[in-house]
């Protein structure tokens, strides 16, 4: 039901309008925590451009996975989930409407933040290219993956924390090759094979993680 | 909105949905006595009981929101299409950083029903809140958010069977009314109205049809 | 067909009650025994290894826990399916069953890594494949104990549970071999802490016997726990009373 895809997006798209301010806490949470390490680590630039892909994975990740319980949060505790999931055959559009909004408000505004950390970090151009080119086929992944959690975790006290502990260990294989893209680049070879197995990870979790959240949607409003 | 014109729905007297020997769960615990009644086209069913007796679930489980735990439900629709009961909620499906009228359009487009400008104000002005359309949700009180969760009643053209849980909640006696006069209008025309209230239902004609909800026996 | 229908009486918690308590002493005492065997071959019997001294012998509990753990999380997997799949409350509580004594091996198995990196290799831990998969295998079920702790409806978390065992289920082998290509990448020629010396056949056998007293042990914690958790959930029911009443009074238990 391409109509209720269509007007979910438009819907979230205008909320997180209303709240501007809200839709930065994912980047700035992202920017702090990129920041740390060299605090943590030590400014030398050898070792900041080794850790960089690793380090702007990961905080893409925890960005991407404290944003997403928002997700389902707030239509779950005012009723305007109920009456999404009453309309009939729409499960899959709910669930794909909501990942397109998360990727739109948290992943895409990383994808374009992340050249600047590359700088900040001393990487080279076709190595930023390069993380550039992961995260925009990891993201969408991170997207799919955090609306499972939510599903699974909907209206639950323990929300971000659980949500955190049981969706990472999936998105573990998009962390690896993505930072392994940037990796091979680096050391002068070719990520092609990366953004494959990338490209097959997007291709795999777009076809199955939606029926899964709308199990898990099922199963946590019934 | 469309004047008095003849619906596709079923004539009056046909049970537009037949509830055989259905029970509802909440965790592990059977809610009521298995339950059975019929909703003729044009009546109004008061589904009455005990505070947490399972009213809530019954009219979520009518409205498919989850399958009963024992049991049947029977719908009777137009040839050709599936049943498609209208369920407000008790929780009024609003947001708040939406306008009443954005928020209005949302639920009926969500609805698949295309709505243009002159229903969502016609709708508003039924219940009383057209000059409140451009204002946020979340600047409305109790009762003025339960009127524009209502006014999809009078957005609706098709004849479809509502099912509506304590839909006079917070509402003040003129909303009262107003609601009253919807509902039986939507019974006159041959709809179908279930209901859940826990105060008295101020409707004379047609009569509401009362269905009380028993503890079940001991396992 | 007849034995499939004489089976299925035990499908209900009520019936396997009685049954599995009957064959928990053997489970465990098949456990034992076994257990001794497998830990006199490996011991005492398996022949010292070349490059690697007497330290390698941890590889008899090591390799044998490895396993468990990832098959443990499979059929955890699978019975919590069938709960779902056709509403049989046994297949959900024995997935719920399976899933500490599944952490426990994986636990067992990272430890006892740790043991035989130490004198091997100098470290307690290394990033090596196996040892980075299980540890994610740990966070796996973890999450799986997690999630169905904090759902307070049963049902919504039995449901919730399958849904995150199976998803896991299916990742796992993502997961695997991103680890092993992440970890050949980067360690490049460095030989694995768990890659296991030349097996003489005295080996396999003693590894093979741990494995099959580890099932026993297995299947004997998890009956007791399958049947701590049904009699907890039809507390209320006829056959619960009746169970708890014929329970043997033990000495200076408490009143």
């Amino acid at each position: 039901m391409s109509g209720t895809f269509a007007v979910l997006v438009a819907r979230d798209l205008r909320l997180a309008a209303r709240r501007r301010v809200d839709v930065f806490l994912p980047i700035a949470f992202f920017t702090v925590a990129v920041s740390l390490f060299p605090l943590g680590v030590g400014p030398e630039p050898q070792t900041l451009r080794q850790i960089a892909p690793g380090v702007v994975w990961v905080a893409a990740l925890l960005a991407a996975m404290l944003s997403v319980t928002q997700l389902y949060a707030a239509d779950h505790a005012d009723g305007s989930l109920e009456q999404m999931l009453l309309v009939p055959g729409a499960r899959l559009s709910i669930v794909i409407a909501k990942a397109v909004s998360h990727w739109l408000l948290t992943g895409l505004p990383l994808v374009v933040a992340a050249p600047v950390f590359g700088l900040l970090f001393d990487m080279s151009a076709p190595a930023i290219g390069s993380l550039v080119a992961g995260l925009v086929l990891g993201t969408p992944v991170l997207s799919l993956l955090g609306g499972l959690g939510a599903a699974l975790t909907l209206g639950l006290r323990s929300g971000a924390v659980l949500l955190i502990l049981i969706i990472v260990p999936l998105c573990i294989p998009a962390i690896i090759f993505g930072a392994g893209a940037v990796a091979a680049v680096e050391s002068g070879l070719s990520a092609r094979g990366h953004y494959s197995v990338l490209g097959a990870l997007l291709i795999f979790t777009a076809v199955l993680a939606p029926m899964a959240t709308g199990a898990a949607l099922r199963i946590a409003t019934e | 909105m469309t004047g008095d014109q003849a619906p596709h729905a079923n004539p009056p007297g046909d049970a537009v949905l037949t509830v055989r020997e259905v029970e509802c769960r909440r965790g592990d615990r059977v809610l009521f006595a298995p339950t059975s009644f019929a909703v003729q086209a044009g009546s109004i069913v008061w589904i009455r009981g005990a505070n947490g007796q399972g009213k809530t679930t019954l009219l979520r489980t009518l409205a498919g929101l989850s399958a009963p735990a024992a049991g049947e439900l029977v719908w009777a629709s137009a040839p050709g299409t599936p049943p498609r009961p209208l369920y407000l909620a008790h929780a009024n499906a609003l947001k708040e950083d939406l306008t009443v009228a954005e928020s209005l359009r949302f639920l009926l487009d969500l609805a698949g029903d295309p709505v243009g400008r002159g229903d969502v104000d016609g709708a508003l002005e039924r219940f009383g809140m057209a000059s409140r359309k451009d204002a946020f949700v979340r600047t409305l009180s109790q009762g003025q958010r339960r009127r524009v969760a209502l006014a999809r009643l009078a957005a609706q053209r098709e004849l479809q069977p509502w099912l509506l849980d304590e839909p006079f909640d917070a509402l003040d006696t003129a909303g009262v009314e107003l609601l009253a006069g919807v509902i039986a209008r939507h019974a006159r025309r041959g709809g179908a109205v279930v209901l859940t209230s826990h105060l008295p239902v101020p409707i004379d004609e047609p009569v509401p049809a009362i269905v009380a909800l028993h503890e079940p026996a001991l396992a | 067909m007849s034995t499939n229908l004489r089976l299925f009486r035990f499908a209900s918690p009520a019936a396997f009650y009685p049954l599995a308590g009957r064959l928990v002493p053997w489970f465990a005492a098949v456990a034992a025994i076994l257990a001794a065997i497998a830990l006199y071959l490996g011991m005492l019997r398996a022949p010292t290894d070349a490059t690697q001294g007497d330290a390698y012998r941890i590889i008899f509990i090591h390799v044998p826990a490895a396993w468990m753990s990832m098959m443990l999380y499979v059929v955890m997997a699978f019975w919590a399916a069938i709960g779902w799949a056709f509403n049989a409350r046994l297949g959900s509580i024995v997935a719920r069953a399976i899933a500490p004594t599944g952490a426990m091996f994986t636990f067992l198995a990272l430890w006892t890594g740790a043991l035989w990196g130490k004198p091997t290799w100098g470290a307690w831990w290394v990033w090596d494949a196996r040892l980075t998969s299980e540890l994610i295998l740990l966070f796996l079920y973890a999450g799986y104990i997690a999630l169905v702790s904090a759902i307070d409806d049963t049902r919504r978390a039995d449901r919730a549970g399958a849904l995150l065992a199976i998803v896991g289920s299916v990742n796992v082998p993502i997961i695997y071999f991103s680890v092993i290509w992440w970890n050949t990448l980067h360690q490049g020629a460095s030989v694995s802490v768990t890659a296991a010396p030349k097996m003489a056949s005295v080996m396999l056998l003693a590894m093979l016997l741990m494995t099959l007293a580890f099932w026993a042990y297995a299947f004997a914690v998890i009956f007791v726990r399958t049947r701590a958790i049904a009699l907890e959930r039809d507390n209320h029911a006829a056959w619960a009373a009746d169970a708890v009443a014929r329970a043997p009074m033990r000495q200076g238990a408490s009143s």
